[in-house]
């Protein structure tokens, strides 16, 4: 291929990648350098490096590994299911579809969903198991976190198991492997790509959550992504804010590294 | 076709989907079912009424905003889909896989920075290049922060398609641009809709980062509730959701079934 | 690839068809013309009518935008890129936008409504002479309780919330001013206390509060209230009025150890285009009988003297919302504190927060 083609395909995404990623990197590593009365200083790194901050990063590390479990152990068997239906790509939309109704009234209406008085504690009742305190649980949180990025996931796994051709299935079965080998040992080695994909697009994500935060979990819960909305919006501490965000871009990349998936492939000629 | 096994488990397997299913519509059910409700509230279900539907269509800002949320929705995403697919070609002629590596690694930064830090970082950089905040800056921003989308849904496909394909369309006299058209779009077309879908997901659902870039009385779905929501959600918010869930919902049906009449449904035809 | 363009086509036909539609519905609503006005004020925060009102006597077309923290509404301003004529920032903030040359000096002989502020809410330190701001609304920081979920327990005091009862029963509002104000307010400290000991026993003894705090929420605080969701919230005492128009089995207070008296004034923002226009809603604003039903239709207290005399009497006459001036007295304006202090208080509050783990 001539490096003239190349180059034509390369101008505007260079030029979005120059003015929409790069510009904006540089001005929050730039405003990362300035303390809140716009002095320069290196100070809110040495901040981030406190106590509270370390334990915010831990709890962001922990509820989104849980909630990058949970999206998987749903989104994986629902996926599979999906590419065994008739209009797989109708129901794969359906999938979609829920994600364009606004997050803040869907997490309204988990409020009444979920509040004591609520659809869900109403049933609870009738089973006998009596009203529970749902709303600004840590269940919840991880609950509706999952319920918003479960798409995220279904789709790269769909996708994958949709790559992978059947009759593998097939010939492990007749090879007299169980469905739990066939599954261990075949179908999830061939998607690994997949929920490799799907776990980047749900985990890096949930570190940053915010706004449900608050509305579910009624601040019960502290994200990475809850302080960099502070800083920016409340405190107007935006050296802080940036801080925080330089160092999830660095966490975002080591992740992207770790568990690079980029498929070996000959490069033409 | 392995039809043995899939009736074996299919009672079983479809309960699990129908699970799955009311899980991810229950709240939208549960605002339709409360934007009939006479009450006045999301509690207390006193009574049916068409009079938040009325209220919809009596408010003309809110319908305007509407249109503009659509707009911005359709235009981003085409937008982008087009720049992002130029991307993915882009990624994909790159021959060092550093550079591969380093592109990939620019283009996920909007993926996963916080929408707050999006938005923040797009009101300075267009306040210093000196676009007027409204209708622009918001569908640059939407544009901006859906390309990287697209690509990660394109990419996939562009990949598993083998090289030797295109130096087999080559060998046979194709010319450049025949290779890209006849060749390679139609192959990576199921991601180039993946990747618009997404994309459209993207822009309805962004509340943050048009938040900070919108000015001027321009205003979008997200935003406009997010600032009613000050005074609790009014139910013809509800009615409007409704009304817009019903109106994508027989969309997206109808388009599939047009589509699948007319071709084979999109995705399926790239299995061999 | 023919379907593809085909799509694409499609959804640029379309899109250009909604922006016709967007077109047709302004121009059929009048908004085309300059003839305008952009008013940027809390969602929510004036009765509709009013600007229909407005727009019918002055010929002027209003755009409303909102926000919904004076952060984000500072951030908007200094950053240019917009024209907001007219903005409803609260006190702390107006003095901030002075110190960063944010607003236009007030003409007073273009305000003869001026006159129906009761003096009390005039002249105050946030803004000396009113030469920025002109009063719109104010208000307390309170409790809000329900004696019916607490056997008929009457709340009184900030201290009362460390009772053991109210275990896993309070609701706070997301704001560290609010939050850490009263913590300082029940060792009965001042709201706008600097000094760092009086701080860190102020954490201290909130964090011991912990077990009684079901959730820190935002607005939707006022719904979770109404529905019984927790029986005791501290909230702002226009969000109060309004949960107690909902559920009345709710009651305020506004607790003896004293608390935060806030204003909402009208200011220009130095980004304004239309000033005739700016001075003319004002104006339009001040007059007993619209400040009245602006203040029906919103719920919070108004600084108009002379609307307060055409209200009824069970609204005006409610010391809950109206406290008389003795009890005025003892409570404290926010002063703006600095941007370094301030962010000591978003600190603190974070690691109130975070003790909840």
């Amino acid at each position: 291929m001539s490096v003239k083609s190349r180059n034509l395909y390369l101008i505007p995404y260079a030029a979005w990648i120059v003015l929409f990623v790069v510009a904006p990197i540089a001005l929050i590593v730039y405003y990362s350098l300035f303390d809140i009365e716009g002095k320069f200083t290196f100070s809110n790194y040495s901040d981030f490096f406190t106590p509270v901050y370390m334990r915010m990063t831990l709890s962001s590390f922990w509820y989104a590994f849980l909630i990058t479990a949970f999206s998987l152990l749903i989104a994986y068997p629902a996926a599979y299911l999906l590419t065994r239906t008739k209009h797989k790509q109708l129901w794969l939309l359906l999938i979609i579809l829920p994600s364009w109704i606004n997050l803040l009234l869907k997490a309204y209406a988990f409020l009444g969903l979920f509040g004591t008085y609520g659809i869900v504690n109403a049933a609870l009742e009738t089973f006998g198991i009596g009203r529970q305190q749902i709303l600004f649980t840590d269940f919840s949180f991880v609950f509706v976190s999952v319920y918003i990025f479960i798409p995220f996931m279904i789709l790269p796994v769909f996708n994958a198991l949709e790559k992978m051709n059947p009759s593998l299935i097939d010939a492990s079965r007749d090879l007299g492997a169980s469905a739990w080998t066939t599954f261990r040992r075949v179908v999830f080695p061939l998607t690994i790509n997949g929920v490799k994909a799907g776990c980047q697009a749900v985990f890096i994500p949930a570190l940053s959550l915010f706004m449900i935060t608050r509305l579910i979990a009624g601040n019960r819960v502290i994200t990475l992504g809850t302080a960099i909305e502070q800083h920016f919006l409340v405190t107007q501490d935006w050296g802080m804010g940036a801080t925080i965000a330089v160092f999830l871009v660095v966490i975002m990349a080591l992740i992207m590294v770790l568990t690079g998936n980029r498929p070996k492939r000959e490069v033409s000629r | 076709m392995a039809s043995q096994r899939i009736s074996r488990g299919w009672k079983w397997s479809n309960l699990y989907l129908i699970a799955v299913f009311v899980v991810l519509y229950a709240p939208i059910f549960f605002l339709t079912l409360y934007s009939f409700n006479s009450g006045g509230a999301m509690h207390d279900f006193e009574g049916f009424t068409l009079e938040w539907y009325k209220e919809v269509f009596a408010d003309t800002r809110l319908l305007i905003i509407v249109l503009n949320t659509l707009v911005i929705a359709l235009l981003s995403s085409a937008l982008s889909t087009i720049l992002g697919v130029l991307g993915a070609l882009a990624i994909q002629h790159v021959r060092r896989r550093r550079t591969q590596n380093m592109l990939l690694a620019f283009n996920n930064v909007l993926i996963v920075s916080p929408d707050v830090i999006i938005g923040a970082s797009f009101l300075i950089l267009f306040t210093i290049i000196g676009i007027k905040l409204g209708f622009v800056s918001v569908l640059l921003a939407h544009i901006a922060f859906s390309v990287p989308i697209v690509v990660i849904m394109v990419l996939p496909k562009l990949e598993e398609m083998s090289s030797t394909w295109i130096d087999a369309a080559r060998d046979l006299g194709a010319s450049r641009s025949d290779v890209l058209t006849k060749v390679i779009l139609p192959y990576i077309r199921p991601g180039i809709f993946a990747g618009f879908f997404m994309a459209l997901t993207y822009s309805l659902d962004d509340f943050a980062v048009t938040f900070f870039v919108t000015g001027n009385g321009y205003s979008t779905l997200a935003v406009e509730i997010y600032s009613r929501a000050r005074q609790g959600i009014s139910l013809s918010i509800n009615a409007l959701s409704t009304l817009i869930f019903l109106f994508t919902i027989i969309l997206v049906i109808g388009y599939y079934f047009i589509n699948q009449r007319g071709n084979r449904p999109p995705g399926t035809e790239v299995q061999q | 690839m023919k379907q593809l363009v085909r799509m694409f086509i499609a959804v640029f036909v379309v899109a250009f068809a909604l922006v016709y539609g967007v077109h047709l519905l302004n121009s059929s609503e009048g908004y085309a013309g300059s003839n305008t006005l952009t008013i940027y004020n809390w969602g929510d925060y004036i009765d509709p009518d009013l600007i229909t009102e407005f727009e019918k006597e002055s010929g002027l077309k209003v755009i409303y935008q909102t926000f919904d923290s004076n952060e984000a509404m500072m951030t908007k301003i200094e950053q240019g890129g917009t024209t907001f004529d007219v903005s409803v920032p609260s006190e702390y903030a107006i003095s901030k936008m002075k110190e960063e040359n944010l607003l236009l000096p007030i003409d007073h002989n273009k305000l003869p409504n001026l006159a129906h502020i009761d003096e009390r809410f005039l002249n105050l330190s946030f803004d000396p002479n009113n030469e920025y701001s002109i009063p719109y609304f104010w208000g307390t920081v309170g409790i809000v309780y329900n004696p019916s979920m607490l056997d008929g327990w009457q709340i009184k005091s900030w201290n009362d919330l460390w009772d053991p009862r109210l275990r896993n029963q309070i609701l706070l509002v997301d704001g560290a001013r609010e939050v850490i104000g009263f913590g300082l307010n029940s060792l009965h400290y001042s709201l706008n206390d600097t000094e760092e000991a009086h701080l860190q026993e102020a954490k201290n003894k909130l964090s011991t509060l912990t077990p009684n705090v079901k959730a820190i929420v935002g607005d939707e605080i006022k719904m979770l209230l109404a529905n019984e969701e927790a029986a005791v919230g501290v909230v702002w005492s226009g969000d109060a009025s309004e949960i107690m128009g909902e559920n009345e089995n709710l009651d305020y207070v506004v607790p003896e150890e004293g608390s935060n008296l806030w204003f909402d004034n009208m200011v220009i923002p130095k980004t304004a285009r239309n000033i005739e226009g700016a001075y003319k809603f004002m104006n339009f604003m001040l007059d007993p009988e619209h400040a009245a039903q602006n203040a029906e239709y919103v719920g919070y207290s108004t600084p108009n003297k002379d609307a307060l005399a055409i209200l009824p009497e069970d609204i005006s006459g409610d010391e809950r919302f109206y406290p008389v001036p003795e009890l005025t007295e003892k409570l404290e304006v926010y002063r703006n504190l600095g941007k370094r202090m301030l962010a000591h208080y978003n600190e603190l509050f974070l690691e109130f927060k975070m003790h909840r783990k």
